[in-house]
């Protein structure tokens, strides 16, 4: 990488870090803390026990929903996708339920499930399911047409059917589903633990914030975006490798273009 | 359609079947015609028509708030490739953070207003159009841009002639995510900040134990979201007759 390319890169975020901090270096605003008192008391707060007590768990519970929406999505809708049949009789109600916004669904699962672990994983879950249900049918559907009677004439059927062409021909569009689910999910992890929790990210927040302890939620205001930055990078990695073919793909179209 | 319609009723039967038959208890669950009652009821009250106002205030100002603020720092940072390297890492670091974690520090500093939540909507739309106008500013065609080099087209000229028609389908892709994006975060503040609106009144009637009035406001949500979803697949066919057929979208 050039001089240049890594200046580019690097300068912006330092000069607004930067400006950041020297701005707030003397701020005698009570909401407004000196960033060096933030960092100073990001390390007292979250490098101990709260590691364990409550962003564990609060992750814990995220994957837990975040992936078990996606294998139920994945098989609901290339279940859904695969038939025109279901798809006529199931689109409207899809479409009701995907629009429903997944937060008010918070108080209902508190019903049902009580306050614990279940509970949040279950509103993480059914405010993830939709996306990538709904970009499942989406993909199966719009599965290339040639392909398809190729597989036909080749009487390529069940599993392997689905394990080599509908699964990746769908895979590109279920991935958008995917990342779409991963930020929804981050708001149910935060928002269930902020209405009943014991522990948690988003009930540690709401507890620094109703104490008035405003370094500390500053730090949990910068963990949580951590978190969320670490996840779609991570999402990224795992998507340019899976997807290589598909982005190698588009790539060459385009230059040929 | 008429199948659509039959998966609807079918849908509605299962809900109405399941607390009747005692497969989930009618206390948590009421029968899908009790609420249906209810939400009626609730229709003729000033309360709901109030509590839907305030949410579409909220949702309609965020939005039009995020897809100017969206469009202008796109089509700025988009037409120089110096500022679209500049800004890349700082987008890609920003965009991920997840705006709820703003909601203690716009409860401190503004307080149960509508400024809270359009904070949180804003903050959350915002980046859903503007990715999307980057990387419609990238799609122009190279030989329309050369063309328009040759007869020294002013950069004013550039943009209205050139960037603004190419960018403009990803502009109306990019609002019609953040349209759902934002209603997902009105409720949101809503419920957590207590800022009048469908989100309030779902926590209170949750926590006054008005379970049908809870599933009513429920329904009024999602109906609401399929609104949203339909006006902004309307508006996208207003804007750009011309285009909805021919473009792909990009998967963010």
């Amino acid at each position: 990488m050039s001089v240049r390319a890594l200046t580019l890169r690097f300068a912006l975020p330092l000069a607004l870090l930067s400006l950041w901090w020297f701005a707030s270096a003397g701020s005698g605003n009570f909401y407004f803390p000196p960033l060096p008192k933030i960092a100073r008391t990001f390390a007292e707060v979250w490098f101990s026990k709260k590691i364990v007590h409550d962003v564990l768990p609060s992750l814990a519970r995220f994957f837990a929903g975040y992936f078990a929406a996606i294998a139920l999505g994945l098989a609901l809708g290339v279940a859904i996708g695969v038939s025109r049949t279901a798809r006529a009789y199931l689109e409207p109600a899809l479409e009701f339920l995907r629009a429903v916004p997944p937060p008010v669904l918070v108080p209902v699962f508190m019903l049902f499930a009580g306050i614990g672990d279940a509970m949040k994983t279950i509103v993480i879950v059914s405010g993830c399911v939709w996306p990538v249900l709904i970009n499942a049918v989406e993909g199966v559907r719009g599965l290339d047409e040639v392909l398809d009677s190729v597989a036909r004439c080749y009487r390529i059927r069940g599993a392997a059917r689905l394990w080599h062409f509908v699964l990746p021909g769908a895979s590109p569009q279920i991935f958008a589903g995917m990342r779409q689910a991963l930020s929804i999910g981050i708001i149910l992890m935060v928002i269930s633990e902020m209405f009943a929790a014991s522990n948690g990210l988003g009930f540690s927040l709401v507890q620094f914030q109703r104490s008035f302890a405003i370094p500390e939620m500053w730090t949990g205001i910068i963990l949580l975006g951590l978190i969320g930055i670490m996840l779609s990078f991570a999402f990224a990695a795992v998507e340019s490798r899976l997807l290589a073919w598909y982005f190698g793909l588009r790539r060459s179209q385009r230059d040929a273009a | 359609m008429l199948r659509g319609a039959c998966g609807l009723i079918a849908l509605a039967i299962l809900l109405e079947a399941a607390p009747r038959l005692g497969a989930v208890s009618p206390a948590y669950f009421p029968p899908f015609s009790t609420v249906a009652a209810t939400l009626a009821s609730e229709l003729l009250q000033g309360t709901f028509w109030s509590a839907l106002g305030a949410t579409l205030e909220c949702w309609s100002i965020g939005l039009a708030i995020a897809a100017a603020a969206g469009a202008a720092a796109g089509i700025a940072i988009g037409s120089s490739s110096l500022a679209r390297e500049a800004t890349r890492s700082t987008i890609e670091f920003l965009r991920p953070i997840p705006s709820v974690a703003l909601i203690p520090l716009v409860i401190l500093v503004f307080g149960t207003t509508l400024r809270s939540n359009l904070v949180l909507v804003v903050y959350a739309s915002f980046w859903q159009v503007l990715i999307q106008v980057l990387y419609g500013t990238q799609d122009v065609d190279p030989v329309a841009l050369e063309t328009a080099r040759c007869y020294r087209l002013r950069y004013r000229a550039q943009v209205v002639h050139l960037l603004w028609p190419t960018t403009l389908p990803y502009l109306m892709t990019g609002v019609r995510l953040a349209a759902a994006v934002a209603l997902i975060l009105t409720v949101t503040a809503e419920m957590t900040i207590g800022t009048p609106g469908l989100g309030k009144e779902i926590y209170i009637a949750k926590a006054s134990g008005a379970v049908a009035a809870m599933y009513a406001y429920v329904i009024a949500a999602g109906i609401i979201g399929v609104g949203v979803n339909f006006l902004a697949r309307w508006a996208e066919r207003l804007v750009m007759p011309w285009h909805v057929s021919v473009r792909g979208e990009i998967p963010v």
